[in-house]
């Protein structure tokens, strides 16, 4: 057998924990992540909690255990609905081509001008902020993302043989899509999907962190290290538990990302 | 096709984009609850004061003709008044430019300082020490949010060392350098997660064009492999890297965002964010306006660097 790449192992079990750590904390968490302690307020880690205590008590380690679950969940929605429409739209535009590709590519032109920041803060005039507004906002930036990568491997793939063979056999564009296209290129949307979900999660992240994610007492990584700044003088642990969740989440998707390409297509390996 | 065609046809392009950009942001804006009048003038104020003040807002015009009236006003630079400042939305605009683009000007040269000699020195030597170091800093570097960058170097640092300011602008009227000074921090950043994306670029595309014929051929004629290195790989390498840059330009901007919040900064990003809190939508629409501009002017110049650094592309689209 074929050896893992380390990246993929390593990224693996960063995400298992991940999802672990977000599972676990529907059902159980060392304390309540929403129960105010006053006597324990702004206390360091070991004082209260494994983590130490928040502004009006809480326990550190149980909102950034609960917050894994807000954070992957917007991240992973958005990423999988952006996905599957901007996987759509560029096979459909490397199938199509002509006017039909140049205006779905033009879309997605406009689309990719508007980062996350900037959906947010014109969805979140729109609908106000919230949960709903996260995942739009980050959604909408990951259909050029997608649409892009989808194109070009698609259209390698309408350029191989046995795509030629196919269309003599006489089968139509969309069945071809469905049985030729989209089989083959399946593992690079799926290492982009553990990418994207990466990149997601610190959207989410910087939306909450100004106030424009999941509405209050929902626990967000990002609104913990906004109210960390409040503090940053009287507690300074406060800063660093949530930045390192994010950070190594984001990094164990990533390196889950390049583990899959690795051992999806070797050839990339000696590249890269 | 003749220069001057492709050239009108790209502005073109650009130009149908930002319309359709500006469609949507207007529509966008006009969909959101609230009277801006109402808004303006608080929950107390009699109808018959609400209703002048739309007349005067020219609220009471049909949608279209507003639509066209804010493009006719961006056209000689009138974006309206904002409420809240009671400033000119262009004039504000205007202002918080000038700690946006030094800060993000900065936070771009910084990253190219960071990721140019790192990604080539790392692909000089594959696996070596430099090479392992720059992999780990490009995925670290990525995963980690500038925010808490941000946030950390406020904690070590400006209250830890002393350095610098922990957050505010003090304005370019109090002199150069203490206006510079509070942009350092920022710019650092911003720039930690750019250089990240940027040395791994450079790093492969420095690998790929040293496997190209016209290198082996320089280095087969007796040229020495530094002298090849610079002369030949890294300006052909150059390609991948600006086109990153470019798409990068939308987390850039993202990104200063955040960072300006983080240092309470009064850039373009705190106004679009506090613009948003208090329901100044005439700043909104025109602040999210712009930065569609800047992404899609930076990607338009980005295309024509291309056929600068690559002639092979000099005649295609």
């Amino acid at each position: 057998m074929r050896r893992l790449p380390l990246s993929l192992i390593i990224g693996g079990a960063i995400t298992a924990l991940l999802i672990g750590a977000a599972l676990l904390s529907r059902v159980w968490t060392p304390a309540d992540p929403t129960a105010m302690n006053v006597l324990n307020r702004l206390k360091g880690p070991g004082e209260a909690g494994l983590l130490g205590a928040d502004q009006i008590g809480r326990d550190v380690f149980s909102i950034v255990m609960a917050g894994a679950w807000t954070s992957l969940g917007v991240a992973f929605t958005a990423t999988i609905i952006g996905g599957a429409v901007g996987t759509l739209v560029g096979v459909t535009a490397a199938a199509r081509g002509g006017a039909i590709e140049r205006v779905l590519m033009a879309a997605n032109g406009v689309l990719f001008s508007f980062p996350p920041i900037l959906s947010a803060i014109l969805l979140g005039a729109l609908m106000g902020p919230g949960a709903l507004t996260s995942i739009t906002a980050i959604g909408i930036f990951m259909v050029p993302v997608f649409a892009r990568i989808s194109r070009a491997a698609a259209m390698q793939i309408w350029a191989r043989d046995f795509v030629q063979a196919a269309r003599m056999a006489g089968k139509g564009q969309a069945l071809i899509t469905v049985q030729h296209v989209i089989p083959n290129i399946q593992a690079q949307i799926i290492v982009q999907l553990a990418i994207q979900t990466g990149l997601g999660i610190l959207s989410e992240a910087g939306l909450s962190f100004l106030g424009m994610g999941v509405a209050p007492p929902t626990p967000s990584w990002g609104r913990m290290l906004a109210d960390a700044q409040t503090y940053i003088s009287a507690a300074p642990h406060l800063v660093l538990a949530p930045g390192l969740a994010i950070a190594v989440a984001v990094l164990g998707l990533n390196l889950l990302g390049d583990g899959l390409r690795d051992l999806t297509d070797p050839r990339r390996r000696q590249a890269s | 096709m003749p220069f001057l065609t492709r050239s009108a046809r790209r502005i073109g392009g650009l130009l149908a984009v930002l319309l359709i950009a500006s469609l949507v942001i207007f529509l966008l804006i006009e969909a959101a609850p609230g009277d801006p009048a109402s808004i303006m003038l608080g929950t107390s104020a009699a109808p018959d004061t609400v209703a002048a003040l739309r007349a005067e807002l020219g609220l009471n015009r049909p949608l279209g003709v507003r639509y066209l009236a804010w493009l006719a006003g961006l056209a000689t630079g009138d974006m309206g008044v904002s409420f809240t400042y009671d400033t000119p939305v262009a004039e504000l605009i205007g202002d918080r430019l000038l700690v946006t683009l030094p800060l993000t000007a900065m936070a771009v040269v910084l990253s190219v300082l960071i990721a140019l000699p790192l990604g080539v020195w790392a692909a000089n030597r594959p696996n070596g020490a430099v090479d392992t170091l720059a992999s780990v800093f490009s995925q670290v570097g990525i995963a980690v949010p500038n925010f808490w960058i941000g946030l950390l170097l406020i904690l070590g640092v400006a209250l830890g060392l002393g350095w610098f300011t922990t957050g505010g602008f003090p304005g370019w009227g109090a002199g150069f350098a203490p206006a510079m000074g509070a942009l350092v921090l920022p710019a650092i950043a911003l720039a930690i997660p750019q250089a990240a994306v940027l040395t791994r670029v450079t790093r492969a595309a420095v690998i790929e064009v040293a496997n190209e014929d016209f290198v082996r051929t320089a280095r087969a004629k007796g040229m020495s492999r530094g002298r090849a290195l610079w002369r030949h790989t890294v300006p052909n390498a150059l390609l991948p890297v600006v086109t990153m840059l470019g798409l990068q330009i939308p987390f850039l901007i993202s990104g200063a965002v955040l960072v300006e919040n983080v240092f309470t900064l009064p850039g373009i990003g705190t106004l679009a964010y506090q613009a948003l809190s208090q329901r100044d939508l005439i700043v909104v629409q025109n602040v999210v306006l712009l930065f569609t501009l800047i992404v899609l002017l930076v990607n338009f110049a980005v295309d024509a660097l291309y056929s600068v650094l690559d002639p092979r592309l000099r005649g295609r689209t």
